[in-house]
């Protein structure tokens, strides 16, 4: 993730050949994982990558583009029903639509896995901009109903559409494409493809519309058009990530796209650290891998002084109670707006200090 | 000589409020103008209507011959207009550095595609940019300072950083708002210096807005006088000295 690393020198610097040997180790981690995991923990070792791509998207619009957005629910959709209807095989869909067939137009199209993931984050990435051009003339405060209305209305749509969306049945028996390595996979080229945008010159007009929006304007950024532009990718990814789960969950209906949804992403958003991609992907495992874990949580609890027979949505309660406490006493999350470099773990004694050339920030 | 700038009988109503009346000021190119008033006159107005973050109620406003009024600000800015703010309005989570680099985007004429896979191209002009933004924190002595992030250093400082951003954008005319606000007669004598030097060295016309009369005094040739959004005088500092309508209004009588 280290940008030095496509940076041409005769010999590599410390940075280069750590950054090298992470990625190496990374690789060999996840060979290791898909080969020894049994598929339970592998389940959720996947679902961690999808909730990576969740948390750095929501957080781009969120955290670098100071815009609040509560729609993702809603493009994640989008991206999943596309994803879901294009690869499905004409017979699948006889199956899955009994109470009236599908479209005609749709019924005999089934394309691989990858076409139907990108035509799915594309259109949500379209669905995204056509929203943004109309909300993001809105004052802030605005976006949020606004965006939070349009995830309701997408969820509507999905259980009314009987004959595109097969209605509140959903969409069962769906291939298990979303393997590890597509996963991982894009995970990981959608976390580079995000930490080149950010230290892009664009990633510095997002961020300076979060700082402030008077003066990015009169610096001669295009506040309207970043906003867009933010927006609309932010949208795509949650299209992807959206295609991902549809194809790893195997079962997909409108209810999985409620507004809890994005409440779940933005809690690992505002856990991580609002405005940092290392704190995304690092509160994405944790609080994906917590969630399993505290599964025991939603049954029979006996605590000695009182016994329950399970109460389904305790695990949440415990996550709510973490943000509150979080919002109150560390508001800027784990990372705050700080991120990952060999640099900063030198700084804090995790690895040997250099010598006295000074850490000098890089393009 | 045509004027840099020209604004043609402006009006600015907050509701029932005439922020600024009949605003007609002309600015030629390479001029430092004055622009003085006590609070409230509708000084940092008329910045904000020339620099298209407010739309005029009525009037025209022409820079190089092209009217303007009613463009968003970015657009205005790409014209050749920059300017500062009264209350400091630097990107305070960005580094010293970054909040320069900011104003270099819009000239860097890049796209999308090569900047997030980082092509050559894209590097290249990245280097570019970073060469501009250094040389000009030099140029307002913040190099020390170029990792530090921009809430973090002294008040001077902050002020010497925003007119550095503003001059990132490559303008060809610059409005100060107030640069001299909260310093000492010393820090405002070399605060001055400066606006004169970077005049000189980038070939700028200057719009300077100031409370204190005796500071701009010194640098502007000619100047204007509002109170109550209406311009009450005009001319050379000797002229507006001498006004009685400026005595009466705005250094109060007694
Ligand atoms: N956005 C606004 N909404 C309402 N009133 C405003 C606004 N901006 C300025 N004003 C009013 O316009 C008048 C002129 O203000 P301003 O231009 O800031 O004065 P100055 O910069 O000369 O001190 C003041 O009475 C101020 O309260
Ligand atoms: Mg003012």
């Amino acid at each position: 993730m280290n940008p030095g690393l496509i940076n041409k020198k005769p010999s590599m610097s410390r940075n280069q050949i750590l950054t090298f040997a992470a990625a190496c180790a990374g690789l060999a981690l996840l060979f290791v994982f898909d080969s020894t995991l049994d598929s339970f923990t592998l389940q959720i070792f996947k679902l961690c990558a999808i909730n990576i791509i969740l948390a750095l998207s929501l957080n781009l619009i969120n955290g670098f583009t100071g815009l609040f957005s509560l729609g993702h629910a809603g493009f994640m959709a989008v991206g999943a029903y596309t994803c879901a209807i294009l690869t499905m095989s004409p017979e699948q869909k006889e199956v899955n639509y009994v109470l009236q067939p599908i479209v005609p137009w749709l019924a005999h199209i089934q394309l691989p896995f990858l076409p139907g993931l990108l035509i799915g984050g594309l259109f949500a990435g379209f669905i995204g901009w056509l929203l943004g051009v109309i909300s993001l003339r809105l004052r802030d405060d605005y976006l949020a109903i606004a965006t939070l209305g349009f995830s309701e209305i997408i969820r509507v749509l999905l259980t009314n559409a009987q004959t595109v969306t097969n209605g509140a049945l959903g969409l069962k028996g769906l291939p298990r494409f979303t393997t590890m390595w597509w996963a991982w996979g894009s995970a990981i080229v959608i976390t580079v493809f995000l930490v080149f945008l950010i230290k892009s010159s664009y990633g510095r007009a997002f961020k300076s519309i979060r700082d402030n929006e008077i003066a990015a304007e009169s610096m001669g950024v295009d506040v309207f058009g970043m906003k867009v532009l933010s927006f609309t990718i932010s949208s795509f990814l949650a299209g992807i990530a959206g295609g991902l789960l549809a194809h790893y969950l195997t079962t997909i209906d409108p209810k999985q796209f409620i507004f809890l949804k994005t409440f779940d992403i933005l809690l690992i958003v505002v856990l991580g650290g609002v405005g940092s991609i290392t704190g995304s992907v690092i509160a994405a495992i944790a609080v994906t891998i917590s969630m399993e874990a505290l599964r025991f949580l939603d049954g029979p609890l006996d605590l000695g002084f009182v016994a329950t027979s399970g109460i389904p949505g305790l695990r949440m309660v415990f996550f709510s109670a973490l943000l509150m406490v979080v919002v109150i006493y560390r508001q800027q999350g784990l990372m705050g707006k700080a991120e990952f470099s060999w640099d900063a773990l030198a700084r804090i004694g995790l690895l040997p200090r250099r010598g006295p050339k000074p850490g000098k920030g890089g393009l | 000589m045509d004027a840099l700038l020209r604004t043609v009988d402006v009006n600015k109503y907050f509701g029932g409020l005439a922020a600024v009346s009949a605003f007609n000021i002309d600015v030629q190119a390479g001029e430092i103008v004055g622009l003085i008033g006590p609070n409230g006159a509708g000084k940092t107005t008329s910045f904000n209507l020339i620099t298209g973050v407010y739309m005029p109620t009525s009037g025209r406003i022409q820079f190089e011959g092209k009217d303007i009024a009613g463009m968003k600000p970015h657009a205005i800015t790409r014209l050749g207009m920059a300017r500062t703010f009264q209350n400091i309005r630097l990107f305070k989570e960005m580094s010293v550095l970054d909040n320069i680099l900011v104003a270099e985007h819009m000239r860097m004429g890049t796209n999308l595609f090569e900047a997030t896979l980082r092509l050559p191209s894209y590097m290249k002009k990245e280097r570019r940019v970073h060469e501009r933004a250094r040389a000009l924190l030099d140029e307002v002595g913040l190099s020390a300072h170029e990792q530090a992030s921009a809430t973090s250093l002294p008040y001077g400082k902050q002020r010497r950083l925003e007119i550095a951003r503003a001059l990132a954008t490559e303008p060809k005319l610059l409005f100060l708002d107030e640069p001299a606000a909260g310093m000492n007669p010393q820090e405002s004598v070399e605060l001055m210096d400066f606006i004169l030097k970077i005049r000189d060295q980038f070939k700028l016309t200057i719009v300077l807005i100031e409370h204190h009369m005796q500071v701009v005094m010194g640098v502007c040739k000619r100047m204007y006088v509002l109170d109550y959004g209406v311009t009450i005088a005009q001319g050379t500092p000797e002229e507006i000295q001498k006004n009685p309508a400026v005595i009466e209004a705005y250094l109060g009588v007694g």
